[in-house]
């Protein structure tokens, strides 16, 4: 900074500080429910201090469910969640990266309509389209199960146009070198293409994932089946069960665990993270 | 539309290459969003045996119909409220990191990860804290004679969802807000600082203008984000209650759809949202188009 | 090796014709530098004999094969890039292994190519690094290596040199000519720098708006530039160009702007014709006033050490059209103001017609 100003210097610490406690308190209060007994919640406030129930709550709800919801246990919804995020991540990515190879390294009739038609999915969100689409999904005979969960959602106009701006910026002479070399256009996607646009793709798997982690509207519609529930949609019928007094303690044990790996994503690769929130914004 | 100098030749790879990403776009998003247009023009009886063609009763029907209105002055209210509150907040934090050298990542780091959870579990964890018999904050708001509960205030309902909704959206809005803080020039502020202009005058008449771009571009997602991607944060917490007064546009469609089962009116409120965020994706184009140029 | 053979080659972009019909013959193992300033076609033209430019009209045939239709990888060639076009995440050996692996080569076989390659530009230290691990002249040379591994039947080099430094520049070109001479094949290079196009050709080709204007020896497009384009691309300054009309009765020349000339061994054309009459800075030399062709009101002086440029005009110029360089020992003691009697060496003078803009020959 330009001058010494102790006390602003101070100040602004004091602020951070502040706003990180105000950030991470909503997630301390359940992290401290999620380590205490069912009685700590009847009347007075919620505790704010650990108590010695953590194991056995975690254990409760990871491996056998909460007896008065009826619902499996997290472990299960643990596990749709991971393969309903990692199909979507990796659906996205890989029908984006091949639509945007045709669109920038081919000419061919209705190329512009393609384009188009891929840009118009940016202005119909889910929450949106969301009956017709449920009707769709029915009449194909995709409810309960993965497709059904990640197949409607692979869609992508933003990593599409990601890639797209990347490819525009490869030099053109790597192509042409290529064809020099033999290649031809699948060999030069495989080893060039694919090779160069690595850290495009980590920084988008890292979007994606918390994307299709956190999908809620779109399980609940679509699940009816138990077996099939991910962990950020059965938070909320888990609460509402017991409605007058909601198991505290296992809701935020859930709760706690359904926030736990997009974060550690975000954390573990935050500079992907960063870049990847910022890119797919252009 | 821009393409390599040299192409590759081929008839077929091209649109092999295109049609996953077609087929799922044709068949989730577009014939879906045909079908409430098409819908958005009839009427079906109370069951379901006869549909009509009705042109734009629908559209009339809805307009005049005060929950409607009722829930566009919620979204608006709602939005202003996300926005402010988060913007607000996130550029306070982004100038007090921009203030700290040696510590800005690891404050940076202590402040992104919100963005990672979901909306739904802001939702709970948020409805807990506020929850009226047991949460915190109800029970330090005794402490200064208010007495908490969304399950019956529509204000204080109003004022869960918009903190959850904030609360995520922050990290967000601060990322840009750091990353719009560091592209402006040193010597500008260096400048200024010369010129004899203190930390606050330099801040309202050099940095808050040259951020401007970035405040407007985060103004415009943030509207797209309370709009429509705070669906999950509504249904798990007030459930647009209570008595409609945190029943957004997204709600609404969903609740007179799905829960109503009123297909006409369901439709006719997914177009009116289409064109809506039509309209801000074009000015969010617009806006980039702009910024690309100089 | 092979010989390429162009037949009336065009290239249109949309209704525009960018390259009008060039004809080229090159034997095998010809260096063949095809230069002209940016914009000119040149390297649209080479493109189109590597095969990433559709061919509008016209024949190119490699080693007595048209290969029009065929794709780059069919017509055995290989192309080295203006900025060098590397894999950027291959190592060295890999960038210089990729063709020979997609074409099928062992193992064994690409290992022997690329060790030859990469003793031979010295690139051995360098085979398991990345191209961004390399300085600009490396990179170029990898570049090389990559095309010199391929053995194929003929080099594009599409301005290979100019993203190096000056120093640089003199070095490689030193290198590239004597790969050149070494492996004996035939070879298509692209350049705007006249230096580089006279140092390194066997025959030169001058482009000029999609036209070939002259092919031949850089001594002859030298000595006898074809057109008035060539004689004021090559050769630095550029060729001193004076309006003029055949006198009658063996007078020599009237100048447009003023008094005549009468250049000594030099054909002229028929009486009243109109031409341009052409001279190097370096073909004038200083005289006795009494054997002066032209006098030369100085305006300007370059020093250069070797060489000393007098600018001006011709003294009897009136008004515009009379500007002249000329190209003096370092020693002379030329300054501004001074009006220096010259006379055009023997033979050196050069007519084109004004219309046509073509050389006049006897």
């Amino acid at each position: 900074m330009i001058e010494n100003r102790p006390w602003l210097n101070f100040f602004s610490h004091v602020v951070l500080i502040l706003g990180v406690a105000v950030v991470a308190l909503p997630v301390y209060i359940a992290l401290i429910a999620s380590t205490r007994g069912p009685n700590d919640f009847y009347s007075g406030v919620v505790p704010l201090l650990p108590g010695p129930h953590t194991i056995e709550n975690y254990k409760q709800v990871l491996f056998a469910g909460i007896s008065t919801s009826g619902a499996p246990p997290i472990g299960l919804m643990m596990f749709n969640s991971l393969v309903m995020a990692l199909s979507i991540a990796i659906g996205k990515i890989a029908i984006s990266i091949i639509s945007a190879f045709a669109i920038v390294y081919f000419r061919f009739p209705f190329r512009s309509l393609a384009f188009w038609l891929i840009f118009v999915t940016l202005m119909l969100p889910v929450e949106v389209r969301i009956l017709p689409t449920f009707k769709v999904v029915s009449d194909l005979g995709m409810l309960n199960s993965y497709a059904g969960l990640s197949i409607p959602l692979i869609a992508s106009a933003t990593a599409t146009f990601l890639f797209r701006q990347f490819f525009l910026t490869v030099p053109e002479e790597l192509m042409e070198a290529a064809r020099v070399d033999g290649a031809g256009p699948m060999r030069f996607f495989w080893d060039i293409l694919v090779p160069l646009s690595r850290t495009n793709m980590a920084a988008l798997f890292v979007i994606l994932f918390i994307y299709g982690w956190n999908q809620y509207l779109w399980p609940l519609m679509i699940t009816t089946d138990p077996h099939y529930y991910t962990v950020v949609m059965a938070i909320k019928r888990m609460a509402d069960v017991a409605d007058s007094i909601p198991q505290w303690n296992v809701v935020m044990a859930t709760v706690v665990l359904a926030l736990l790996p997009p974060v550690l994503v975000v954390i573990a690769m935050q500079r992907l993270f960063v870049k990847g929130l910022v890119e797919t914004e252009k | 539309m821009q393409t390599k100098r040299t192409l590759f030749r081929s008839k077929t790879l091209p649109y092999l290459l295109i049609l996953p990403q077609m087929a799922v776009t044709i068949i989730f998003f577009l014939w879906p969003a045909a079908q409430a247009v098409r819908q958005s023009f009839l009427r079906e009886d109370a069951f379901g045996f006869k549909t009509t063609f009705v042109w734009f009763d629908n559209y009339t029907q809805l307009f005049s119909d005060p929950t409607y209105e009722n829930s566009l002055r919620v979204t608006v209210v709602f939005a202003i409220g996300v926005a402010v509150l988060s913007l607000v907040s996130a550029l306070v934090l982004a100038l007090a990191v921009d203030r700290t050298i040696r510590s800005s990542q690891v404050y940076t780091t202590l402040l992104v990860w919100p963005y990672a959870v979901a909306p739904a579990v802001a939702g709970i964890l948020w409805w807990f804290m506020f929850n009226p018999t047991i949460g915190i904050l109800p029970y330090l708001l005794s402490f200064v004679g208010y007495h908490w509960d969304h399950s019956l205030s529509g204000f204080d309902a109003m004022i869960l969802v918009i903190i959850a909704s904030s609360w995520k959206q922050i990290s967000y809005n601060f990322l840009f807000f750091v990353a719009g803080l560091q592209a402006i020039p040193k010597s500008l502020v260096e400048a200024a600082a010369i010129d004899g202009a203190g930390p606050y005058k330099r801040f309202f008449t050099i940095i808050f203008p040259l951020l401007s771009p970035t405040t407007f571009f985060l103004l415009v997602i943030n509207t797209v984000y309370a709009m429509f991607d705070t669906f999950a944060v509504i249904h798990a917490t007030t459930q647009g209650g209570p008595a409609q007064a945190t029943n957004t546009l997204v709600y609404k469609v969903f609740q007179d759809g799905f829960i109503g089962l009123n297909i006409g009116s369901s439709a006719t409120q997914s177009v009116v949202l289409m064109i809506i965020v039509i309209a801000l994706t074009f000015i969010q184009f617009r806006w980039i188009e702009r910024n690309v140029q100089y | 090796m092979a010989a390429i053979s162009l037949r009336d080659v065009r290239k249109n972009y949309g209704a525009t014709e960018v390259i009008h019909g060039v004809s080229l013959d090159v034997t095998d193992g010809e260096f063949i530098v095809i230069v002209g300033p940016s914009g000119c076609g040149k390297s649209t033209l080479l493109r189109m004999v590597a095969g990433l430019e559709p061919i509008t009209a016209g024949t190119i045939e490699i080693g007595g094969r048209v290969v029009n239709d065929l794709e780059p990888r069919e017509r055995d060639i290989a192309m080295v890039f203006q900025n060098y076009a590397l894999y950027p995440h291959m190592s060295v050996y890999d960038n210089m292994a990729y063709g020979l692996k997609i074409a099928g080569l062992s193992k064994q076989a690409i290992r022997e190519r690329v060790d030859v390659a990469a003793t031979m530009l010295e690139l051995k230290p360098y085979l398991d690094r990345k191209p961004r691990a390399l300085s600009g002249g490396q990179r170029q040379r990898v570049a090389m290596g990559r095309a010199l591994v391929r053995q194929p039947a003929a080099f594009l080099f599409d301005e290979p040199l100019s993203n190096l430094d000056a120093k640089l520049r003199v070095q490689m070109r030193l290198e590239i000519k004597s790969m050149q001479r070494k492996v004996e094949t035939t070879s298509l290079y692209v350049t705007h720098d006249q230096v580089e196009a006279m140092t390194l050709a066997d025959r030169l080709v001058v482009m000029n708006a999609g036209n070939a204007e002259q092919i031949d020896t850089p001594l002859n497009v030298y000595r006898q530039p074809a057109t008035t384009f060539v004689a004021g691309f090559i050769g630095s300054p550029a060729m001193n160009m004076m309006a003029a009309t055949v006198a009658a009765n063996g007078r020599g020349l009237e100048l447009d702007s003023g008094g005549s000339v009468k250049p000594r061994d030099t054909a002229l054309a028929e009486t009243g014709r109109k031409v341009l009459l052409g001279i190097r800075p370096e073909h004038l030399s200083l005289v006795q006033e009494l054997n002066a062709d032209l006098k030369l009101a100085v305006v300007a002086v370059e020093t250069l050490g070797a060489d000393t440029l007098a600018h001006g005009h011709l003294a009897d110029s009136r008004g515009a059209g009379g500007d002249l360089v000329v190209r003096l020992p370092g020693t002379s003691p030329v300054k501004p103001g001074d009006v220096l009697p010259l006379a055009v060496e023997p033979g050196m003078a050069h007519l084109f017609d004004r219309e046509t803009g073509k050389r006049i020959e006897a």
